[in-house]
């Protein structure tokens, strides 16, 4: 017993930790709030730093825990690290900007973490009721993320429509759950992989229709996308950066890890569904991006584009496409939200937040140095060589084609292309047309450093850590597949 | 002598750093950083070719780091890459001294997009790696579409656009090809590869997925419409690396994976090869005589002679190959020169239409003395570059089909009337414009650019020995691996019987 509570030590810290700088936030007032938000930093790095699987630490190599309820792998360490660090990064980037309207409040950082704790449990969870209870966590702490500015009406507006359509996204969910239960007897995905073992039978196959779709609505892929355009138009600017990166992460590990181990026997039962979303998320996220005048709402599109991506990788299953996926993931992360802390500097002369994207026509000339940080996003994000963003990409499409599906990998790629229209928009818009005024200048130290490093690593010089970033992935996808 | 001193890599590194320093100083250190550095990337370049043994490996200055992930830096040329290595090296300072006065706005920006490119370019022929090649190969579209859309003309944007979403449109496909040739043959070093057999039901696929890539590039008729938006909405440095490097990275990808990697294939398809460049031929022609705008004649000629190239590259004979890669090099020299020619009329005049000029000869003696050796070299004229890469392509189609020789022969002749014609209404004549009348002749720095691409030219017409003695033996190695699926060729001499001779009896009586 005492292993499994070693095991979860990293949500243990995170939980006690949060409940802790809840008190302290009710008692201290919002003067607290960024002392909270480095507290919260320092917290999420013990936790990382406690992670079990990495074969350091107190837990040294993992285990399951709690009766197989629990797994603390390879692939839940590596997934947890990204979740963390980008979680982390929204944090600071937060800190930075609701501090310029001086509207920081401490149950921000708070809020961070248990939805930190929530996407720790997606990532391990190894039982549909993990599985259940960690989303669930997440999306609460997400719905009062996304109307953190009671004073905006769009912000309220983003939390209410989130909230109405994240329940709807967990009744679908809970309603495959209980199929897959009602037909294979038991909630852990060992025993669901079992039984799935001597053939799918038409219920079972219903469960895992609704599980997907439960899971594809929190990835947000087509066709259960629709929420996220006006989420993330809606929510301030430093919690769509961190819903853009974070949970995108947590739920893409989730979806590998049901998929691999629960419905792994069910692979061409589920991989249709898979090939659909993919193709459809690259397309859609693709063509609605091209009319979008809002920043952040073509940032929305370009994460579902990026999420069919990334399914291409999962479409192939087996270790190499599950270890695309995660690398997939992580360097979507770096770059998004390299994007997002660009477009946190996006301010007037008054210093009020701007969203256009007409807004960055002439930044090159106006803010070099941010607009080619943007440039190298975009076509990063693109997936165009030498910037680093191609690599995944690569990744992903090498395991399709290793799975024997080189047509999927040559529809995707070529889908990819409608993508690069609109990220190469931007790039014109930047360097192209005429200055718009230029954005109030900024001093956020921390803000910059982060910029200059997301840079550096969708640079060419990203390609350095290719190497050791594969070995990560494939070590990670290897214990998913071979579990304790 | 260089045993051990990695050149391809410091040639490929020296523009980089130019690149750096450029952004870090104002626009006159940056023109002079920029000239330097291509300067000296050219000295580099001209070791490179003196130290190149002719007959010695196939590969040579090979250089093998695997640092990266899933392939290595692993370069490599042999005499095809160093001739266009050559070719690119050449261009490069005389494109930067073109843009001296030309780019007056972000100086310091152009320069170093413009080294940028040339290292990109370089390395697509320095690379011995598959997706070394490809990353090379498709980042070369970054630097091309910003100096398209920042320094270009009225048009640029849409011509950025339809630039750099052709060809990536293009190149993706190829890479699925790669992916899919790697997981095959388990390496992605492009020497291996070229040696692998890869299945012939396979290679079909392969092939067609390559060729929308360098058919795209080439360009080759359909999908050649990119190319006269984007050459006349360029400037002029930006139309002469066009012109005369990147397009002959289709080529340059024919000779290096099509036919050696996918032989079986290239036989099996060559009809489409042939007829997208019979059309080609004709077709663009046609549209070059009857242009208004000198870049887009230019531009047009440029679809036309290219095909010249994929005719030859496809002939599967030696005539054949080495003419197209003479083609290759002289298109090179030869439509930049004409697109530098545009540019000298339109530094002054601020336009490309042939109608405002006319007369030049009175007033532009010595551009006018120029301009006519770049025209009558892409005319084909004896003793020219052009003639002797087109002659030896049409010598190596007619050896395996005699209506593919005979159609690409009339593009010679229509090549003629273009050219011509154009030169007639630009130079003879009496001046349209007073504008036109009044223009200076060439400046020291103008004849200083455009005196070194006639001499390349000249010398390649009259002695193209010694562009092709480095690539002989690696055009022998090509034509070993395609041979087993040459296609046959049409032109079958055959002895005939003929009458047995009478006994000549004068002779007999007169001895």
């Amino acid at each position: 017993m005492l292993q499994d509570f070693i095991l979860v030590l990293p949500e243990e810290v995170l939980s006690t930790g949060a409940l802790l700088l809840m008190l302290a936030a009710a008692w201290a007032g919002d003067r607290s709030a960024a002392l909270l938000t480095w507290l919260s930093i320092l917290l999420l790095a013990v936790a990382a730093f406690l992670l079990p699987g990495l074969g350091f630490g107190p837990a040294g190599a993992g285990g399951s825990a709690f009766f197989g309820l629990f797994a603390a792998d390879a692939f839940a360490a590596f997934s947890k690290i990204v979740i963390y660090g980008a979680a982390a990064v929204s944090l600071v980037a937060a800190m930075g900007w609701f501090g310029r309207d001086r509207d920081y409040r401490a149950e921000y950082p708070v809020l961070i973490l248990f939805a930190a704790v929530g996407m720790g449990m997606m990532v391990s969870a190894s039982d549909l009721i993990t599985l259940y209870v960690g989303l669930e966590l997440q999306s609460l702490s997400a719905y009062v993320l996304a109307s953190f500015q009671r004073s905006d009406a769009r912000s309220a507006e983003a939390g209410l429509k989130y909230f109405v359509l994240g329940a709807l996204a967990s009744g679908i969910l809970l309603y495959g759950i209980s199929l897959l239960y009602g037909f294979s007897g038991t909630t852990q995905f060992g025993g669901i992989s079992a039984a799935l073992g001597d053939g799918v039978s038409t219920g079972e196959l219903f469960g895992i229709v609704f599980v997907l779709a439960g899971l594809a609505f929190k990835v947000s892929a087509v066709p259960f996308h629709m929420w996220t355009p006006d989420v993330y138009e809606g929510a301030p600017t430093p919690v769509t950066a961190f819903f853009a990166s974070a949970p995108k992460v947590a739920a893409m590990a989730l979806l590998a890890r049901v998929s691999v181990d629960a419905l792994g026997p069910a692979t061409e039962a589920w991989r249709q569904i898979v090939i659909f979303a993919a193709l459809a998320s690259t397309v859609l996220g693709g063509v609605a991006a091209i009319g979008q005048k809002n920043i952040k709402r073509l940032l929305a599109y370009s994460s579902i584009n990026n999420v069919g991506f990334a399914l291409v990788g999962l479409a192939a299953a087996g270790q190499a496409g599950v270890a695309s996926v995660l690398f997939y993931m992580s360097v979507y992360v770096v770059m998004t939200l390299g994007a997002f802390l660009v477009v946190l500097r996006m301010r007037d002369a008054n210093d009020q937040p701007v969203e256009t994207i007409a807004s960055l026509a002439g930044l090159s000339r106006t803010r070099p140095l941010l607009a080619l940080a943007m440039a190298m996003f975009m076509f990063s994000l693109a997936g165009i060589p030498p910037l680093f963003g191609f690599v995944p990409k690569f990744m992903v499409f090498t395991a399709a084609v290793e799975a024997n599906l080189t047509w999927l990998a040559a529809v995707a790629i070529a889908t990819s292309v409608i993508g690069a229209y609109y990220y190469i928009m931007i790039v014109k818009l930047m360097y192209f047309d005429e200055p718009a005024p230029a954005f109030a200048a900024t001093r956020e130290p921390v803000g910059t450093g982060l910029i200059l490093l997301s840079a550096l690593f969708v640079s060419p010089l990203g390609y350095l850590a290719w190497g050791s970033l594969d070995a990560a992935t494939q070590t990670a996808a290897w214990s998913l597949f071979h579990p304790f | 002598m260089m045993q051990g001193f990695p050149i391809l890599s410091a040639i490929l590194a020296l523009p980089l750093l130019g690149a750096l320093a450029c952004l870090l100083t104002g626009p006159r250190g940056a023109r002079w950083i920029a000239l330097v550095t291509t300067l000296a990337t050219l000295l580099l370049c001209i070791g490179l070719w003196a130290a190149y043994r002719v007959g010695g490996p196939q590969w040579q200055f090979t250089e093998y780091q695997p640092v990266f992930g899933r392939f290595a830096w692993a370069l490599g040329i042999d005499g095809i890459a160093l001739m266009l290595i050559v070719l690119t090296a050449f261009l490069m300072p005389i494109c930067i001294a073109a843009s001296w006065t030309a780019i007056e706005k972000r100086v310091p920006e152009f320069m170093a997009n413009f080294l940028l490119m040339e290292t990109l370019m370089l390395g697509v022929f320095c690379a011995q790696d598959l997706y070394l090649f490809y990353i090379f190969f498709e980042a070369g579209l970054i630097p091309m579409y910003l100096i398209i859309g920042i320094w270009g003309g009225k048009d640029r944007i849409y011509a950025a656009y339809k630039f750099f979403l052709y060809t990536l449109l293009g190149s993706v496909l190829m890479l699925v090809a790669m992916l899919w040739m790697v997981n095959f043959a388990h390496t992605t070093f492009i020497p291996d590869l070229m040696a692998t057999d890869f299945p012939p039901e396979a290679q079909t696929w392969l092939w067609l997925a390559f060729f929308a890539s360098f058919a795209v590039k080439m360009p080759m008729w359909p999908v050649h419409t990119w190319l006269p938006d984007a050459h006349v909405q360029a400037p002029t440095a930006g139309s002469v690396i066009l012109a005369g490097v990147l397009l002959k990275m289709g080529g340059y990808g024919f000779v290096r994976f099509s036919l050696p990697m996918f032989p079986e294939a290239s036989a099996q398809l060559i009809w489409i090869i042939f007829a997208l460049s019979m059309i080609a031929v004709v077709y663009t022609s046609l549209v070059a005589l009857v242009q208004q705008d000198m870049k887009k004649l230019i531009a047009y000629s440029s679809v036309a002679h290219m095909a010249f190239v994929t005719i030859g590259l496809f002939a599967f004979n030696r005539q054949g190959i080495e003419g197209g890669l003479v083609v290759m090099l002289s298109h090179g020299l030869v439509s930049g020169a004409l697109f530098l020619c545009v540019g000298v009329v339109y530094d002054r005049l601020h336009s490309r239409e042939i109608a405002v000029y006319g007369g030049l000869s009175n007033n532009m003696p010595y551009y006018a003395l120029l301009f006519m050796v770049f025209t009558m070299a892409s005319v084909g004229l004896p003793g020219t570059s052009g003639f002797v890469g087109e002659f030896l392509s049409l010598v190596g189609a007619y050896a395996i089909n005699s209506w593919v020789a005979a159609v690409a022969t009339t593009g010679i002749i229509l090549g003629a009337a273009y050219m011509l014609y154009l030169y007639w209404r630009i130079a003879f004549g009496a001046a349209r414009t007073p504008d036109a009348a009044a223009m200076l002749d060439l400046s020291g720095r103008e004849l200083a650019i455009l005196a070194p691409i006639a001499a390349a030219v000249l010398w390649m017409g009259v002695y193209p020995e010694s562009f092709l003695a480095p690539m002989r033996a690696d055009v022998g190695l090509l034509l070993a691996r395609i041979e087993r699926a040459a296609p046959q060729g049409d032109a079958q001499p055959t002895a005939g019987t003929p009458a047995p001779v009478a006994p000549a009896h004068g002779a007999e009586a007169h001895h």
